[in-house]
């Protein structure tokens, strides 16, 4: 099924919104900065810099290739688990 | 009008089942799912299975929305397998009650050996009795790995996908599903699923056969209005009339149809 919008359409219904949320992100990556502690090394943000430089590949499917990004890889069943949560990213 | 298929509505207010009345809402199905605490023991699951099949039906009748569930014990209380057996013990119980469209939200939370374990023997009951099945995938990271083992448990048991719905499907889980001939909803959340949006844009890029959306509404952060919001945003992109009709109504009443219980009004 074809999207009903052209191009020009597409970004004058969308942009507002999507710009704010590129703010929120460099404002999310800022806030971190300015926290105290040693410079952070967590899994999370560090798969989030890899996800954003996919954004810049040049490449379309973006939303499914980073879902697969951040998706564990393994295939078998874990023997117990220790956790009912999920943390967003997996931790390679 | 629409049907929203996936609503935890023993979780909201009785002012949601008017609002979304007034939305235009005329039916639900309610899966049972995790209470946001382990339950103590089996009763605690005999009394949620009495709310789904007699309290909420009455409740929902109230504003004229025609209100169904799914019984199971779901993956993230099935770790102790003495529990989850106990409470597939009583299930069939309430298989006959007349709202029950079949077993659900069964699956997977951290895709664990006991999980598998239970989401087999639902599976088997399911088959035994011949109902359909609501699927719960896990979420964020464990979601696509998860998908994947549901829908082997469910060919090792030679299941027809066609009376399967695997719900909580993101953009890289929808083809997989798809492609081997099981239904999928889309959950709307805020934060951790779909956005109306990004629905919309799954519809274009993977037609709207044999896959809906629903709001997934509980006691978490969510929304009981996501179905009416997302069918909002596809009027806006220009989508037809019926092209919307189709992934809030007539796809969902096809799926639950085959039940032989599922109805549209509540006379
Ligand atoms: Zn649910």
């Amino acid at each position: 099924m074809a999207s009903p919008l052209t191009k020009e359409q597409a970004i004058d219904l969308y942009f507002m919104e999507h710009r704010a949320k590129v703010i929120d992100l460099a404002a999310f990556l800022d806030r971190i900065d300015r926290a105290s502690g040693e410079p952070s090394k967590d899994f999370r943000i560090s798969a989030m810099r890899e996800a954003i430089a996919l954004l810049l590949d040049g490449q379309s499917d973006r939303a499914r290739r980073i879902l697969e990004l951040w998706s564990d890889p393994t295939e078998n069943p874990i023997d117990k688990t220790t956790t009912k949560g999920a943390s967003g990213t997996w931790n390679r | 009008m629409y049907i929203d298929p996936h609503i935890h509505m023993v979780s909201r207010t009785t002012d949601d089942y008017q609002r979304m009345a007034q939305a235009g809402c005329v039916a639900i199905t309610e899966p049972a799912f995790w209470a946001g605490y382990d339950r103590a023991s089996v009763n605690g699951f005999v009394d949620y299975f009495r709310q789904l099949t007699d309290t909420e039906p009455r409740r929902a009748a109230q504003f004229g929305i025609a209100h169904h569930t799914w019984l199971c014990i779901n993956p993230k209380e099935s770790e102790d397998v003495g529990l989850a057996r106990e409470v597939l013990g009583v299930i069939p119980r309430f298989m006959d009650r007349p709202n029950v469209l079949g077993i659900g939200e069964i699956g997977l939370n951290k895709n664990s050996k006991t999980e598998l374990i239970i989401l087999e023997e639902h599976i088997a009951l399911a088959k035994r009795t011949g109902v359909l099945m609501l699927v719960h995938t896990p979420h964020l990271e464990d979601k696509l790995k998860g998908t994947r083992l549901i829908m082997d448990a469910m060919r090792n048991q030679s299941i027809d996908p066609g009376r399967v719905l695997i719900d909580h499907v993101e953009e890289h889980t929808v083809p997989l599903v798809l492609d081997r001939g099981f239904w999928a909803g889309m959950t709307l959340y805020p934060d951790s699923k779909v956005t109306p949006q990004r629905a919309a844009d799954i519809f274009e890029l993977h037609g709207t056969d044999r896959l809906w959306i629903n709001s997934a509404g509980d006691w978490g952060v969510s929304d009981p209005l996501a179905v009416p919001k997302c069918r909002v945003e596809m009027k806006r992109r220009g989508h037809l009339a019926e092209t919307i009709r189709k992934v809030s109504f007539e796809n969902p009443l096809q799926f639950l149809s085959q039940s032989g219980r599922f109805k549209i009004t509540t006379a």
